[in-house]
């Protein structure tokens, strides 16, 4: 209880420094600790599979990857100081209205709390649930995600070539 | 199931911190300069569902383990979304020598 208050802190923190930081590479390691501390919200969430998934891909690939790009395009980039022009007051107050909105919508409902003795994994351990799941009642989609990854690593790779004919 | 999952966390609390760390991605997105950061802003806003979708798992009339396989599902499109989102910034540096939104409003080079 404390722990969730503490990691959701520390993950608005994080978001916070990502918006704020003027040089691109340290959104980078800012986004790295959002990312972390959304794998420990999971772990909280009894979710042990999906917050390894999330170390993993998100933590691991997906911000290293981010950081080869900043390398590979312009590393000295920085962020301008922030000005008040038309279009971020626009932004600010449209995702501030938006943000109010969600946050009085959810304080006025009455939600179900789940209840910790529920059993959701039917008895084996989340990893073998999760499989027993995917390969039972979701085993189209899971195929078309093979693809999905296929197609995108593909296209990634023909997207980034550098063109000799030009 | 793991002695980590009984821990009792109040659903409104964690709707709200999807909420927030969405309209933190939100005004990420549409505010910034750097293609990188909006990128990277959009990856926040995924994130923040997957917090609501690993937290509705654990609710409804039968609790099962459907959400947590949604969410592994959005990893996944958002692990394809990031490299073909870098590859294409990556060919936008290499043509136009800039990673600046606004220096991207035309279509010739």
């Amino acid at each position: 209880m404390i722990a969730f208050f503490l990691v959701s802190l520390a993950i608005l923190a994080c978001a916070v420094a990502l918006l704020s930081a003027r040089k691109v590479i340290y959104m980078a390691i800012s986004i790295g600790g959002v990312f972390i501390g959304c794998s420990v919200i999971y772990f909280l969430l009894g979710a042990e599979f999906v917050g390894i998934a999330q170390v993993l891909i998100y933590a691991g690939a997906i911000t290293i990857l981010i950081m080869f790009a900043i390398m590979l395009t312009n590393h000295e980039s920085t962020e301008p100081p922030l000005k008040w022009t038309a279009r971020n007051v626009a932004s600010a107050l449209f995702s501030f209205l938006l943000g109010a909105t969600l946050l009085i919508v959810i304080r006025s409902q009455v939600w179900p709390q789940g209840d910790p003795n529920t059993d959701i994994n039917g008895g084996v351990s989340n990893t073998m649930a999760i499989g027993l799941t995917l390969f039972k009642s979701y085993v189209i989609p899971f195929e078309l995600v093979s693809l999905l990854l296929i197609a995108a690593l593909v296209g990634a790779v023909v997207l980034a070539n550098e063109r000799e004919g030009r | 199931m793991g002695g980590l999952g009984n821990i009792v966390i109040p659903t409104g609390s964690l709707l709200g911190l999807g909420a927030i760390l969405f309209c933190i991605g939100l005004y990420g997105a549409l505010s910034k300069k750097n293609i990188i950061m909006v990128l990277v802003s959009v990856e926040l806003m995924l994130n923040a569902t997957n917090i609501n979708l690993v937290t509705f798992s654990r609710l409804g009339a039968s609790p099962n383990i459907d959400g947590q396989i949604f969410a592994l599902f959005t990893i996944t499109v958002a692990a394809a979304e990031v490299a073909v989102g870098l590859a294409l910034i990556l060919a936008i540096a290499r043509v136009r020598k800039t990673t600046h939104v606004e220096d991207l409003d035309t279509e010739r080079h």
